[in-house]
């Protein structure tokens, strides 16, 4: 079973890398996200106060307008006011939402062209050929989100002053976990489907909610109720606050409570979902 | 001793029953051939004899194992070269036998061997380090059918190995084909349409129409159940009893209008067309057209099924399929 998973998780990531324009467009897309909605759509601009307005102000208001609005944005961004440095953190957990869905739809490329078949014949063990896809798309987005927060970090983004060696892996974690639970959600959905267009289809579907409705690209605080309950149920939500939080820490500590908090949804979430894609892909691995 | 054996195999998919009540058992060491049409059920009785599907009704061993209850041994002893190519493009031949291998639980020494033993058997060794995206179709094919001997299986089943091949590629595969039974005792199990290629390769044939035998038996015996040459002679309508005249004659066996045309069933072909035409002429019936046909397995099999394989190909609307199928072929 570990010498088939690993055969298995190598064929796919060799495909990955021998394909290196896939990789340039796995890159390129979160970097024109990032380009458009961090620095063209960037939300702190639209919070400061022009000078020219500014100084008309009583002298005693002009010093504290900036440190009000300072303080609003920190507020809403969740410890910096840079827009950009809010959302590239978010952007790293919307990067395993693209993955996680780009490894469902390559189960049915699989099926169509009669590779699973060729797997379901070997003398293998099924959960083997499930967990070789989880794998591998989790190493898969383990390596590009390292890329993206390389990348990010050289376009501005500004990390807390207390950032080091453990919040990084606790980035990485947080990631991995989400990881683990996306893939196995895609896997299950996609498992049974047939033709590509139905997997684009729930792909597209599942796609826009899950990275809008959350915390990921813009602050949860300004949603409408509904929405702001969907998205505390969105788990995007819960690994990009926890990567924000580690990217941000600070002189003034880590919110220890609420990071437990986030860790305790993406594990069960993770879990949930893994033992979940495992017993449905099974099944629809199973003979007809 | 059989191989195989199949004990009413039935598969219905819905109210389709593609393969129906099939009985019949396989030889060791021999090469067997299922030949019928697109949608005959060919492909469906090879996936439940490699477990990927399960039957029905009925019931079938490989190697002595149930596919249905024995499964995981039955995977062991089973190669299956499936009828589209699933090597992976983007890896190398060398990457994708030694894919195979780790499936099969070869130890990478051994495999390092037969890896090399196989992609010389079908004449890819020069080619073996280079990306399969680069192959041809042919070469595509033998590199499917390399990967299927990894693991020295005792059955190979072949779903339309030459598909898709141009003549001269199919005749290599023949070839290949035969070399894996006479120098490595493998039973093969192959499906086909194509006449010539059962014809050439296979010790007995088993005709599948609508997803039932029709007819089991080695070409040889096929065509001579026939019961000699068949002419095919157009001339001005016959009276009946101009018919039964034809019909008396000593070598003639059977009359048939088919079309514009008589078929005239005899045991001699070359002696009895002079003879029925000097009796036609006497009848004053001018001839149109002669032919001579020696029984072939065309024959046989509109004889059984009663359309000739030209006029079955591609009606069951598989036409598209294929056509995809042909590209990836072609690369």
């Amino acid at each position: 079973m570990i010498g088939e998973t690993i055969a298995l998780t190598r064929r796919e990531i060799k495909k990955w890398l021998k394909n290196p324009f896939l990789l340039f467009m796995m890159l390129v897309q979160p970097v024109i996200w990032m380009g458009l909605f961090g620095k063209a759509l960037n939300l702190s601009s639209f919070v400061s106060v022009p000078p020219e307005f500014l100084s008309q102000l009583p002298s005693e208001l002009q010093a504290q307008v900036p440190d009000l609005l300072d303080q609003m944005l920190r507020e809403t961004f969740g410890g910096t006011t840079d827009y950009f440095t809010f959302m590239a953190a978010g952007m790293l957990s919307v990067v395993v939402l693209f993955t996680a869905m780009f490894s469902g739809m390559s189960v049915v490329w699989d099926r169509r062209f009669g590779f699973l078949n060729k797997l379901l014949v070997a003398p293998i063990a099924r959960g083997s050929i499930v967990l070789a896809k989880v794998l591998s798309s989790v190493i898969r987005s383990m390596i590009q989100v390292l890329l993206i927060f390389g990348l990010a970090f050289a376009f501005g983004l500004q990390v807390g002053n207390a950032f080091g060696v453990l919040d990084f892996l606790g980035v990485l974690v947080a990631v991995f976990l989400l990881s683990l639970g996306l893939t196995s959600l895609f896997l299950a959905v996609t498992m049974r489907i047939k033709s590509h267009e139905t997997v684009i289809a729930v792909a597209n579907l599942l796609n826009l909610p899950l990275t809008f409705a959350s915390n990921a690209l813009f602050p949860v605080g300004q949603m409408p109720p509904w929405l702001q309950t969907v998205a505390s149920l969105n788990p995007i939500s819960y690994a990009a606050d926890a990567v924000r939080s580690f990217i941000l820490h600070s002189n003034a500590g880590l919110d220890m409570a609420k990071i437990a908090v986030d860790f305790q949804f993406l594990i069960g979430f993770a879990l949930i979902f893994s033992l979940i894609g495992i017993l449905v892909a099974r099944t629809g691995l199973r003979k007809g | 001793m059989y191989v195989i054996k199949t004990d009413k195999l039935t598969k219905r998919f819905g109210s389709l029953v593609a393969v129906d009540h099939v009985s019949f058992t396989v030889e060791e060491g021999e090469i067997f051939g299922f030949l019928g049409p697109n949608g005959a059920g060919k492909t469906t009785t090879i996936n439940m004899l490699t477990t990927l599907l399960n039957p029905t009704e009925g019931s079938a061993t490989v190697g002595g194992l149930d596919v249905e209850k024995q499964d995981g041994k039955v995977r062991k002893i089973v190669g299956l070269v499936p009828q589209d190519i699933t090597v992976d493009d983007d890896l190398t031949g060398m990457e994708n036998m030694m894919l195979q291998s780790r499936l099969y639980h070869v130890p990478k020494d051994v495999a390092r061997e037969r890896i090399k033993e196989a992609m010389s058997l079908v004449g890819l060794t020069d080619a073996a380090n280079r990306r399969v995206e680069t192959y041809s179709g042919g070469m595509r094919k033998r590199l499917e059918l390399a990967e299927g001997l990894i693991h020295y299986p005792k059955v190979l089943f072949l779903d339309e190995p030459t598909l898709g091949l141009d003549v001269q590629t199919r005749v290599v595969m023949w070839d290949y084909i035969k070399r894996l039974r006479d120098e490595h005792k493998i039973t093969i199990f192959l499906t086909t349409h194509y006449m010539e290629e059962a014809d050439v390769l296979c010790d007995r044939i088993a005709i599948i129409d609508h997803g039932k035998i029709v007819a089991l038996d080695t070409p040889q015996n096929l065509k001579d159940s026939l019961g000699g040459d068949v002419i095919e002679l157009e001339f001005d309508e016959a009276t009946d009893s101009q018919i039964e005249t034809l019909k008396t004659m000593p070598m003639v066996k059977d009359v048939k209008k088919i079309g514009e045309a008589y078929m005239i069933k005899v045991s001699k072909g070359e002696k009895a067309l002079p003879e029925i035409m000097e009796n036609l002429l006497k009848m004053k019936l001018r001839i149109g057209k002669v032919s001579l046909v020696k029984p072939s397995l065309d024959q046989v099999y509109l004889e059984y099924t009663g359309r000739s394989l030209r006029e079955t190909r591609g009606e069951t609307g598989e036409i598209w399929r294929r056509m995809r199928h042909m590209r990836r072929v072609r690369g």
